[in-house]
């Protein structure tokens, strides 16, 4: 069957991720997905803007009390390094270089993990030094259901990515497999694409007041 | 910038050229990933100075926010490449959608 | 798996229905299921008519009448015509284009088991303490303040459904893009394909605000956020803000579909091409467009000042604009044409004034001014009865005419069917006309009774008479559809002898594979340009070939299930100490059959070329 078909590095195509019906299918309703996301994202983010700092009385912690520009810049560069190795691991699948291609989405799940462990620890002070919780304020309710969302978002894509990396590790890369690991290539750009403007948009915007 | 399947008829010297072109390309990526972590950093120095008013480092990061955008959509996510015209038709419309709310919900929620 | 439907038993059949990936079973079953929600949306709209018959009236307590009403809105919306109109877009876009399914077989089975377990969540809030009672729009500070579950399960009931809708919006869309015939240019393709694709579009970016909303409300009912809790910091407008818009553009996915479906009657039954292809195409996408940019009219009277009213006021008026222009394509298409009066035709032509009718006082609504004055009232349900059964029911019952020999191989009988639309366009007509009148002497909207001598009584009694009419007209269509059935008469490819595109061009119903080739399309109504060169088929596109299908899956439904049992355990989280369990019980069971449908190879089945020789004449001669 053509899809299971074996190649060598000199047979593979071009775009893998484009040879077939279902992988062209895949491309192009992943980035209509992705239009849907931002529109998603886009409202939690307005309602991020119309809730910030609103909170019941003066005894609570507002943005520029809470937020520490040296725990954010590590997060952003975890997250921005792991989307240069999921660059890196699309430029081996090109090149039929299936070993390299697993090496460096491994080395972006460690990142995108160390990314979450991160926010955990962040959320994790939030609530125990300022009583900082979802259910404190309405800005609370509005931080951590945008940040939070997102988060979910970089675990699934964590599992997602993992579950691909051990079902195909036996197989190598043929085209029925090449099309879902750049999908979830992908889905991973986005999510830092997102966490760009929540940086921005919640920590840094949060600190200037 | 597309990566095209190339048909000079030797397979040793199509793979040749692939190699070279996705080698440049790669090339393009790390100049974009490099791109992106100064403009992370002149945003974070822009907050972290503490001179600078509001006024200005809002739009700024924002503006610096936008181009980060721009180089992971069109480089690291291959939206500069053919192929993507439908891909770019829904983004941006998502975008249009999504930017119409939240101006919505920075006038006309609290007055 | 390669052989066509052989005698199957019952119950095989029921197995085949709960994993089948084929767009046109999943049609039936959109069909069927809207259908009973229909018919459970006009038990509730009967009951809210006999409460209303007569002043300080008890058929039912005030309570239970905005459950009623709550429900009635939301089961008609939600689970009734959106459903319906999945029906005829599954059913007939991928053969307007000459495709063999859809870009997503698995996902539109998932998209529709979705929607129904949603919907089956939802109408167990009747039995389990009572239903949602804050209106279809279920604004946030009475949604709050709303004791029982009701609006829990509104909430997670719409959360569920909507993910289906999601889906199918984006498989129609990769579907219209990827997988056109050959020689099928965008220019070419048939307007109700056209539709689907803007509708669509639509569902893409309005469903994420709707799933935010919904978010918000449950986490506010249910997690103890402070979202639109005032006291804490939080915002009610906020509720409405990311509510309408979904909901406006929302109306437009729910008539655009309908629009397509008239454009394809008028130029059938007039046996003239459709006037002004283009200008109705570039129409459609407008009114898309516009449809994002409105939603404040909703909101005139929350207070947001006069000129974001104003904004969106003109920007509301624009939007009669496109829906002009295609209201004078229609005529236009008519005009010198060779009409036929079947019932589909005769639903196309009392459309036109009905629709533009609820058109014309939406005008009046627009303006901000005035519709302080209407808000609330029932003018605003007037209106928009005459837009949504004067444009989207009447689609629906044309639809259902027009297109269920292509679905089921047998026509309905035409002499019900013209009884059936009269005694609906009278009782349509008398029950909502006057609903216009009772607005503008000052009844309000969403009430459980009126007081006698205020000028209401008759006006009442009048639109409860109306609903009546409806109801027995909705009876004979049973009728017609089992008397149909149990006669299965059988069709050939092109029933109404005058059909322009490519499913007319197929057997009625087409065989799982739909096209046994790809056809060659050459020109806008590809199978009338091939008529009218005395052929009586398509040409094919490609040789005979080896047909690539894809597999059946039970997976659909048990992803469905999960959430189905999540919800039950996010509703009770609060009350019992199983629900936080069942909840983490019922997504184990989506994410575990989502890892399953992941790791295990699915790469459909190949029907050979052999047996396709065979298969000359399925689905009967003409």
């Amino acid at each position: 069957m053509h899809v299971e078909e074996k190649f060598t590095a000199e047979t593979w195509p071009a775009a893998p991720e484009k040879q077939t019906l279902e992988a062209k299918n895949k491309f192009l309703g992943f980035w209509l997905f992705l239009g849907g996301e931002t529109v998603l994202f886009a409202s939690l983010f307005a309602t991020y803007l119309a809730l910030k700092d609103k909170v019941p009385n003066a005894e609570h912690a507002l943005a520029k009390d809470l937020f520490e520009l040296p725990l954010v810049f590590i997060a952003t560069m975890l997250l921005l390094t792991s989307s240069l190795t999921s660059v890196y691991a699309m430029y081996h699948m090109k090149n039929f270089n299936f070993k390299k291609m697993q090496l460096w989405l491994g080395l972006t799940v460690l990142l995108g993990f160390a990314f979450l462990l991160l926010e955990i620890y962040e959320f994790n002070h939030y609530v125990h030094q300022y009583h900082h919780t979802f259910t404190s304020s309405a800005f609370g309710s509005a931080f951590y259901t945008l940040v939070g969302f997102h988060g979910g978002h970089v675990a699934f894509g964590l599992l997602w990515i993992t579950t691909l990396m051990f079902r195909n590790g036996k197989r190598g890369l043929d085209l029925y497999n090449a099309p879902k690991f750049y999908v979830a290539s992908l889905y991973w750009h986005f999510i830092d694409v997102v966490w760009v403007f929540i940086f921005t948009v919640v920590y840094l915007m949060g600190m200037v007041g | 910038m597309a990566s095209e399947q190339t048909h000079s008829g030797n397979p040793k010297v199509d793979i040749e050229y692939r190699r070279k072109k996705s080698a440049e390309e790669m090339r393009y990526q790390i100049v974009s990933f490099t791109m992106m972590i100064f403009l992370t950093l002149v945003a974070f120095i822009a907050v972290g100075y503490g001179d600078f008013t509001a006024w200005f480092i809002v739009p700024f990061i924002l503006l610096l926010a936008i181009v980060q955008v721009v180089f992971q959509l069109y480089y690291f996510m291959h939206m500069s490449h053919k192929g993507h015209e439908a891909p770019a038709l829904f983004l941006y419309s998502g975008l249009f959608v999504g930017l119409v709310t939240v101006l919505a919900f920075v006038t006309i929620i609290w007055w | 798996m390669s052989t066509y439907a052989q005698k199957k038993g019952f119950g095989a059949t029921i197995w085949e229905y709960l994993t089948t990936v084929d767009h046109k079973k999943i049609a039936i079953l959109y069909l069927i299921a809207g259908g009973l929600f229909f018919i459970l949306g006009g038990l509730e709209a009967m009951f809210i008519r006999i409460q209303l018959a007569v002043p300080n009236n008890d058929f039912v307590s005030a309570g239970l009448y905005n459950e009623i009403l709550t429900m009635h809105g939301t089961t008609m919306i939600f689970l009734a015509a959106m459903p319906l109109l999945f029906a005829f877009m599954n059913a007939i876009m991928p053969l307007q284009i000459g495709a063999r399914d859809v870009a997503f077989p698995f996902i539109n089975a998932l998209g529709f088991w979705l929607f129904f377990f949603g919907g089956i969540f939802l109408n167990l809030s009747w039995f389990l303490g009572g239903a949602p009672d804050a209106g279809w729009t279920s604004y946030a500070s009475l949604s709050l303040a709303s004791k029982g579950h009701g609006i829990d399960f509104y909430a997670l009931g719409l959360q569920i459904s909507g993910a289906g809708t999601l889906m199918g919006g984006i498989n129609f869309l990769v579907t219209i893009i990827n997988m056109r015939a050959p020689g099928m240019t965008y220019m070419r393709m048939p307007l109700f394909t056209w539709s689907t694709f803007v509708a669509s579009a639509l569902i893409l970016f309005a469903f994420p605000p709707l799933t935010v909303g919904l978010f918000l409300m449950i986490f506010d009912r249910m997690f103890g956020s402070n979202f639109f809790d005032v006291s804490n910091g939080g915002n009610t407008v906020i509720w409405e803000h990311l509510f309408w818009i979904f909901g406006h553009p929302e109306v437009y996915i729910l008539i655009l579909p309908a629009f397509g479906i008239f454009s394809e009657i008028f130029a059938t039954f007039s046996r003239k091409r459709l006037f002004g292809y283009s200008s109705m195409v570039f129409a459609t996408v407008l009114i898309g467009f516009l449809g994002f940019m409105v939603w404040a009219h909703h909101m005139f009277t929350t207070g947001l000042g006069p000129i974001a009213n104003a904004i969106f006021a003109v920007a509301t008026m624009a939007i009669a604009v496109p829906t002009g222009i295609k209201i004078f394509n229609w005529l236009l298409t008519m005009w010198g044409g060779s009409i036929k009066f079947t019932t589909p035709m005769l639903y196309a032509v009392a459309f036109i004034p009905s629709f533009v009718g609820g058109g014309v006082t939406g005008v009046m609504l627009a303006s901000a001014a005035a519709d302080y004055q209407y808000h609330d009232s029932y003018f605003v349900v007037a209106h928009f009865h005459y837009v949504i059964v004067g444009g989207v029911v009447f689609g629906l019952l044309a639809a259902t005419h027009f297109y269920w020999p292509k679905m089921f191989g047998t026509m309905l009988n035409e002499t019900l069917g013209k009884i059936t639309f009269w005694l609906f366009l009278i009782g349509f007509h008398l029950t909502f006309f006057i609903q216009h009148f009772l607005g503008l002497m000052g009844m309000p909207r969403r009430i459980f009774t009126f007081l006698p001598n205020q000028g209401l009584d008759a006006g009442n009694a009048i639109s409860t008479v109306g609903a009546f009419f409806m109801a027995v007209a909705t009876l004979i269509l049973l009728i017609n559809i089992v008397l149909t059935s149990v006669k299965n008469k059988k069709v050939g490819n092109d029933p109404w002898e005058d059909g322009r595109t490519l499913e007319w061009s197929i057997p009625s119903p087409p065989p799982f594979y739909n096209f046994k080739q790809l056809p060659l399309v050459r020109g806008l109504d590809a199978l009338w340009v091939e008529k009218m060169e005395g052929k009586n088929g398509m040409t094919p596109a490609e040789p005979l070939g080896d047909i690539h299908m894809p597999n059946n899956s039970f997976i659909p439904f048990m992803i469905s299930l999960g959430l189905f049992v999540a919800a039950f355990g996010a509703l009770y989280r609060a009350d019992y100490g199983w629900g936080l369990p069942v909840l983490i019980a019922g997504l184990a069971i989506t994410l575990l059959s989502m890892f399953v449908r992941s790791v295990k190879d699915d790469h459909g089945f190949h029907i050979h070329k052999e047996e396709l020789l065979n298969d000359d004449d399925k689905g009967g001669k003409a």
